[in-house]
């Protein structure tokens, strides 16, 4: 099969659905010539004109809430949020309005809009450039998350949410534009709410999200080196979450940790962690673990950065710990 | 636009400092963009080269007690508010040493002795920052006076309006600065901006003033007299500074004919430096001769040189440092 990157393949989705529904466009800052910092829409202006690749002032709130009237009127906003660190700029278009238009109208008004914007530290960008915040959306009802861990997720989650009929947030990792995988050819899309297992394993499932992804798999082979067999399942989307499949992996190990890049207090992976405890408290052999980012604001330098989120070294380092029983009892 | 001369200047101490802090912001940009380019910066930093005028003549109108609110593009404010070469290329480095310990690097730049009350990664975020400054100067009776820098593209941001609309109802001791550098990333600022900039302020009964932001000593003049009336408690008051950014939007943005051209980019350049144009002025008015430049300016090049070496050299902030500080005590 081919492969493309992250990039290309988000590309590629923007494009085959404004091909398929005239009713979508794209808004944002830079996002028509620039084609966006990341360079992820290159080409679309040229295909689809500035009429459907709209270029923003800097005003971040106000085209949200255009998107969310324009969605509640026709249209199919897919909206460009240069860094997810910026939601916080939005938070009331997206979550005291788009999110409760449907529910408040009793079922009369449908918001479907896509928000995509991005994720993830160590890029050297500090503070406010290098958030996750998929879990401040999450807690808010009304709003669908989605977290690709791959091109070939990035590809077809977003077809998916484009048309969904309810608001969608897509968080894509800024430091996997370039990586490449395996993208078919033919057209292709990937239900919400259908995890993925990576890898499958029978003493220990490591549950992670989009960037986490490729941590918990590089620990995954560190472990299956000493004879720890790990599962490694992709959620896909948070909100709808698979449970079934986390579940019944989680039956079959017994053991498993949960690796989300946000911070780790009040997160995504304590709402999975607190699930897999509720549902499979007897079969579990040790208690579920977190692992998220540091709970601090993200530090600049290298020195402090790279200690603050989840590495595969720590995945396995605790994994082991699990498996040998040691952290049953700690604290 | 306003053309203030040198009449109310007289001390050519003064001039020599402005001078100088105008070079030293251009010198301190060139070793940045040359740590960038040997890939010894962690991140990317955005040059302030071209806009020295606008920083230093506005900073030099205030005192150490008078704060300022940065942007992203924040180095020449920093400088311009007194800020120290080693301090800051530590902070650009990421070590310990730094201006922030290292944890805020370039767009986070913040120099609490200088009254720089920090740089600013959202583009906007400084406004309420900078108003509620003034507010606490109204409230407590302090004479300081706050000054906001923000771009051409900052003012798309609605809390700029909600700020002006306090800051006018309240007389607060602000002046906000817009340095209209013609383009918001790659984009042009006549794309993004409806009508006068200006007139949006004086909507709000905010005095209002376009000045030429590449001429030191007409901002200089214009900043000394609003700062006094603020002082009176007759602000605040709104200034759009026009000049130009050298460099790409920041360091990594080298291929930029797609959204502005080279003839453009030559034309600021060569007709239009306000370091070029002043040492002029200096040299011309007998304030300085061409070899004392020549020596001020291979100084501060020494200067910078001492301090990125010594940036280099110094020590990453120790790995325990990283959850210190989340809270104050
Ligand atoms: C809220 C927010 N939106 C977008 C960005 C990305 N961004 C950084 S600088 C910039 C352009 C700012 O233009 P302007 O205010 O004119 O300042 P200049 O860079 O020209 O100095 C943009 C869009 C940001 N940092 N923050
Ligand atoms: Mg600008």
């Amino acid at each position: 099969m081919r492969e493309i990157t992250l990039s290309q393949a988000v590309n590629e989705a923007l494009a085959e659905e404004m091909r398929r529904d005239p009713t979508t466009f794209i808004i944002g800052e830079d996002v028509a010539e620039a084609g966006t910092p990341f360079k992820v829409l290159s080409g679309l202006v040229e295909e689809f004109g500035t009429e459907r690749v709209i270029d923003t002032p800097i005003s971040e709130p106000g085209f949200m809430g255009m998107a969310v009237g324009a969605a509640m009127t026709g249209s199919r906003p897919i909206v460009d949020l240069m860094f997810g660190d910026f939601i916080f700029l939005i938070m009331d278009q997206l979550c005291n309005q788009a999110a409760k238009i449907h529910y408040m109208s009793g079922g009369k008004l449908n918001v479907p809009l896509v928000l995509r914007t991005n994720l993830g530290a160590t890029r050297r960008s500090a503070a406010q450039h290098s958030q996750s915040l998929q879990a401040l959306v999450a807690h808010i009802p009304g709003l669908k998350v989605a977290m690709p861990s791959s091109a070939y997720e990035a590809k077809g989650l977003m077809k998916t949410a484009i048309r969904d009929n309810n608001p969608v947030v897509i968080f894509e990792d800024k430091l996997m534009y370039q990586d490449k995988a395996p993208v078919p050819e033919e057209e292709y899309l990937i239900p919400f709410g259908e995890a993925n297992v990576k890898r499958e394993g029978s003493d220990i499932t490591l549950i992670a999200t989009s960037s986490m992804v490729q941590v918990a798999e590089k620990a995954a082979e560190m472990l299956a080196g000493e004879g720890i067999s790990a599962e490694v399942i992709d959620p896909r989307t948070i909100v709808p979450l698979d449970e079934k499949t986390l579940l019944d992996s989680v039956k079959k190990t017994s053991r498993a940790i949960v690796i989300d890049e946000g911070h780790q207090s009040y997160g995504v992976t304590a709402e999975i962690a607190s699930r897999l405890n509720e549902k499979a408290f007897y079969h579990l052999d040790a208690p579920v673990l977190r692992m998220g980012a540091m709970d601090v604001p993200v530090p600049f330098s290298p020195a402090l950065e790279d200690i603050t989120v989840p590495t595969p070294e720590g995945v396995a380092d605790n994994a082991r710990k699990l498996c040998a029983g040691e952290l049953i009892h700690a604290a | 636009m306003a053309k203030a001369k040198a009449k109310t200047k007289t001390n050519t101490e003064d001039y020599l400092r402005m001078y100088r802090q105008m070079v030293r912001i251009r010198t301190f940009e060139d070793n940045a963009n040359q740590l960038y380019l040997s890939a010894k910066m962690p991140g990317l930093t955005h040059m302030y080269s071209g806009e020295e005028a606008v920083a230093v003549g506005i900073c030099e109108a205030l005192t150490d007690d008078d704060r300022i609110t940065s942007t992203h593009r924040g180095h020449g404010h920093c400088v311009a508010k007194g800020a120290e070469f080693k301090e800051m290329f530590c902070e650009l480095l990421g070590k310990e040493e730094g201006y922030c310990r290292g944890k805020g690097g370039s767009m986070h730049i913040a120099d609490q002795s200088h009254g720089n009350l920090g740089a600013n990664a959202i583009v906007g975020g400084s406004m309420g920052i900078a108003t509620g400054s003034a507010l606490r100067a109204k409230l407590n009776g302090d004479d300081d006076v706050t000054v906001c820098f923000f771009g051409d593209g900052a003012t798309a941001q609605g809390l700029l309006y909600e700020v002006m609309n306090m800051a006018a109802l309240w007389n607060l001791p602000v002046i906000y600065a817009c340095e209209n550098n013609g383009y918001s990333e790659y984009t042009k600022t006549e794309e993004i901006a409806a009508g006068s900039l200006t007139a949006r302020a004086e909507a709000f009964g905010i005095e209002a003033f376009k000045v030429d932001g590449q001429d030191v000593l007409a901002v200089n003049d214009l900043t000394q007299k609003l700062v006094a009336r603020c002082r009176k408690g007759e602000g605040p008051f709104f200034l759009e500074l026009e000049t130009y950014r050298y460099h790409g939007h920041h360091v990594g943005d080298i291929n930029r004919e797609y959204y502005r051209s080279k003839d453009e980019e030559k034309d600021w350049k060569q007709n239009r430096d306000p370091i070029v144009r002043f040492r002029g002025y200096l040299v011309e008015q007998g304030i300085a001769t061409e070899e004392e430049i020549e020596a001020m300016n291979a100084e501060i090049e020494k200067d910078a040189t001492d301090a990125v070496a010594y940036a280099e050299a110094a020590p990453y902030p120790d790995a325990s440092e990283v959850d210190m500080h989340v809270y104050a005590d």
